[in-house]
């Protein structure tokens, strides 16, 4: 166990949470606007493939993850249309995107089997990053980790405090009443999934760009599903999905850190700790009662009801 | 106001909610059409490849023939149970892990006999297949019982967990000590008469999982047309309030329609192991557990519209196997012409349940 070393190891959890984080917080707005896509999985692997795959014939990993991006608000909107237009069941549809996101994803993925990733560079910031143990930890970065944690205020802030935040909590809370106020639910929710969708592509990306780096078949494995997992404990919030995704990367990073170690514990043991550790937190948020769940969560709306 | 509305049926249009799985399949093959030719195949020649050459070519229908019934058995044994919870409005997406679990509870049991040749083993291990899928099942169905725990996530996430005891148990106790340590179990279907799921009609495909899952189809639709808690199971899902007026106790329900599916689930991994995979690998799951989703919607979650529905399925996944043989089509792509399938699916449901109105609305009524 000597081998683990803890600056690196805390350095090492930020990586392994940026992709859970982007993943949760954007179905955190999507869940807010009151719907309820199962779908992560399917965007996130999307955006993992498609990320690499410009990223690799770019050569630009930014223009990767910005590529990821819009993959998967494209396919997001496949889930919008069936949902919001046709007024089809949420769960099944969100279903139905994690199936064929996986389909989709093992498709374009093909030839990029064993591609190496063009890299990503991270962002020594002057000074800070030579303070001892916190420069390492906190400040030797790529820009999406950075991007990750900006993008957790931008939410906390637009949610709280601006009236697009307001708008999109209502038609959450109550569809029938933001309708009958004059808010456009569908056009609210299109742009609530849109942001999800894009927001899952880039956590995708980051898998596949930075963390691992290169390409394999359903690399996601479940982190969609983690995210999914956040949304509930984090009851809401963006700070706590924060906490949540941080939480969660930590035992990944533990767990992989024990294997590489060589710990007494069999590697599939290890392997499916955060799996059993995401049930048993989603257990104890229930027990203390799922507060925080936005009222119209997945509910179908329509107006002459 | 725009050109076109959405008006709500009083109830679901019958007829057509019996025509959307037909016009999704139609839409499928258009776009799938689409989708292969963007690929690079010839559109017609793919479909043809999918859907008529495994049954009726005169070289591979022989061979694709049987492999309807072994594909589709454990999809309609799966999304026989998936569709009690389904209308009942519980979400058990992790048939996957019930099913892993099944062969592997089941499979150790038989194992742990060998090499017997007693005629209790078979029966046996059926019996402990169907008590591994239905513990884990029950996992979700206990937490949302007793805390309210969501029951679609756990359930997903026993997926990985069952994963990664299959692992460990391939490459561990289960694996084969003459198996120069190759990972997986001894073959049962080859070296342990025993505890073999033979083929019952030689050329048909026919074994015990594929009879469990012809039994599963009657039962259900006994269940759902004849006994209380098929009534009880409709009610919770059209009208949960109607439902708890009515003295229907969602513990009861979700500990059944859990139990269930996850029981079936697992009688469908067993008859697996012992049959078509013939031994405990760490791989052998082929993710029927999660298009038995796909075919539970698409039978509608009737029992007799999930038979059609598996065998459909299956047939796409044989095609697809010959698509790939002949064309050399990447398997990926019959994942995604599933996936699509579901999709056309939801979408058309809206014509069943709404009308579809062109012009302002009336001011009457």
């Amino acid at each position: 166990m000597d081998s683990i070393n803890p600056i690196l190891l805390i350095a090492s959890l930020m990586v392994a949470s940026t992709p859970i984080l982007l993943a949760a917080l954007g179905e955190m707005v999507v869940e807010k606007a009151g719907v309820l896509n199962l779908g992560v999985e399917g965007m996130m692997i999307t955006g993992a493939v498609v990320g690499f795959a410009i990223g690799v014939n770019s050569g630009s990993s930014a223009l990767g993850f910005v590529s990821a991006a819009l993959a998967g608000a494209a396919l997001s909107m496949v889930f919008a249309i069936i949902t919001q237009v046709l007024l089809a069941n949420q769960v099944a549809t969100g279903l139905g995107l994690t199936l064929f996101g996986l389909g989709l994803s093992s498709l374009i993925g093909k030839p990029y089997v064993g591609v190496k990733a063009p890299g990503f560079a991270k962002l020594d910031i002057p000074f800070l990053s030579d303070i001892p143990v916190l420069g390492p930890i906190l400040f030797r970065h790529d820009p999406m980790v950075y991007l990750s944690l900006i993008l957790v205020a931008v939410v906390w802030y637009l949610l709280a405090r601006t009236r697009v935040g307001l708008i999109l909590r209502a038609v959450g809370e109550n569809h029938a009443a933001a309708h009958a106020l004059g808010y456009k639910v569908v056009r609210v929710r299109f742009a609530a999934i849109a942001t999800g969708g894009a927001m899952a592509g880039l956590g995708g990306a980051y898998v596949s760009l930075v963390r691992v780096p290169q390409w394999v078949e359903g690399m996601t494995a479940g982190a969609g599903w983690i995210a999914l997992a956040i949304v509930v404990f984090a009851s809401w919030r963006p700070w706590r999905i924060l906490l949540g995704a941080y939480l969660f990367g930590g035992i990944t990073v533990l767990q992989l850190n024990l294997q590489a170690a060589g710990s007494s514990i069999p590697v599939e043991y290890l392997s499916m700790s955060p799996y059993l550790v995401t049930i048993l937190v989603l257990v104890i948020i229930s027990v203390r009662g799922n507060h925080g769940a936005p009222g119209s969560l997945g509910r179908v709306f329509h107006a002459s009801q | 106001m725009s050109l076109f509305r959405l008006e709500k049926r009083p109830a679901p249009s019958s007829l057509l909610s019996g025509l959307t799985p037909i016009l999704a399949v139609l839409a499928t093959m258009v776009a799938g059409g689409v989708m292969f030719a963007i690929l690079g195949f010839q559109p017609l020649e793919a479909i043809r490849t999918i859907f008529w050459d495994p049954l009726f070519d005169p070289q591979f229908g022989p061979y694709s023939r049987p492999q309807l019934l072994v594909k589709a058995g454990p999809l309609i044994l799966i999304a026989i149970g998936l569709a009690l919870g389904f209308k009942a409005g519980i979400w058990n997406i992790g048939a996957e892990g019930q099913y892993i679990m099944g062969a592997v509870v089941g499979g150790g049991v038989g194992l742990a006999f060998y090499p017997s040749e007693s005629p209790l083993i078979f029966p046996l291990m059926v019996f402990a297949g169907a008590f591994g899928g239905w513990v884990w099942a029950s996992i979700p169905a206990v937490l949302k019982t007793t805390f309210g725990t969501n029951e679609i996530l756990v359930s997903l996430m026993l997926v990985y967990v069952a994963e990664n005891i299959l692992a460990s148990m391939a490459s561990g106790i289960l694996r084969n000590p003459d198996g120069q340590g190759f990972p997986g179990s001894r073959n049962l279907a080859r070296d342990y008469p025993a505890a073999s799921n033979p083929e019952l009609i030689a050329d048909t495909g026919m074994h015990w999982g594929v009879v469990a899952a012809f039994i599963a189809v009657i039962l259900a639709y006994v269940l759902m047309t004849r006994h209380k808690m098929g009534f009880a199971i409709r009610l919770a899902g059209e009208a949960p309030r109607a439902a708890r007026f009515a003295g229907v106790s969602p513990t009861r329900l979700i500990l059944f329609c859990l139990g269930t599916a996850g029981a079936l689930a697992g009688l469908a991994g067993l008859f697996e192991v012992t049959g078509p995979a013939g031994q405990i690998t760490i791989d052998f799951n082929s993710g029927y557990g999660f298009t038995a989703i796909i075919v539970a919607f698409l039978g509608r979650l009737h029992p007799v519209g999930i038979l059609f529905a598996g065998l459909l399925m299956a047939l796409t996944y044989i095609g697809g196997e010959l698509a790939q043989l002949m064309l050399g089509m990447p398997a990926a792509a019959i994942q995604l012409f599933q996936g699509m399938l579901l999709f056309f699916l939801l979408a058309m449901d809206v014509f069943a349940n709404y009308r579809l109105r062109i012009g302002q609305p009336e001011v009457t009524s």
